[in-house]
């Protein structure tokens, strides 16, 4: 899993069947002192609660799609939690 | 699997079910040798490891769904071991 922050929301009415009702934020990944580090992601909302600005952490490759209500579905990066602190 | 440091925990009150009561390392990948790659992970620890320790860590979801025991967990990196001392060569 990797710490990233959400930068933006993505709008889409048509979708793949399994996707209704899921949130797609932009995630734009960040190193471990929490500067950006790479291209931003398109990724599922799996907490259902994260909103811009937010630090979050999110999960990749087949893991993602497992945070979805319905786990059979095309889903590459997924928001797994919402970091209140990183403590020392 | 990965050796790398842990160097933080990462509080989460809000997540993914299968987070709750579990503890989140933020831990620095390391060369064999010691020596930070630049890289990092967020990993579940199943072991007890803390901050300042070497460890062993895994990084395939698969395997991580049965570390945890549920089969629908979008988990993919967890601490399995603390690392004693690591030999290279003779």
């Amino acid at each position: 899993m990797q710490l990233g922050r959400v930068i933006g929301t993505v709008v889409a009415t048509v979708k793949t069947p399994g996707l209704e009702g899921v949130k797609f934020l932009i995630v734009q990944p960040l190193d471990r002192h929490q500067e950006p580090k790479g291209r931003p992601v398109v990724a599922a909302d799996g907490v259902h609660m994260a909103g811009p600005d937010e630090l979050v952490y999110i999960v990749g490759s087949r893991e993602a799609a497992q945070a979805m209500p319905n786990t059979f579905v095309p889903v590459d990066h997924a928001i797994v939690g919402i970091v209140d602190e990183v403590a020392p | 699997m990965k050796v790398g440091t842990v160097v933080g925990t990462v509080v989460s009150t809000i997540s993914s079910p299968v987070f709750d009561g579990r503890k989140l390392l933020l831990c620095d990948l390391i060369d064999p040798d010691g020596t930070p790659e630049g890289e990092y992970l967020i990993a579940v620890d199943v072991v007890g490891a803390g901050v300042g320790e070497t460890v062993l860590i895994l990084d395939e979801g698969n395997s991580a769904r049965q570390i945890v025991g549920l089969d629908t967990a979008p988990i993919r990196a967890v601490v399995v071991g603390i690392v004693d001392e690591i030999a290279i060569g003779d």
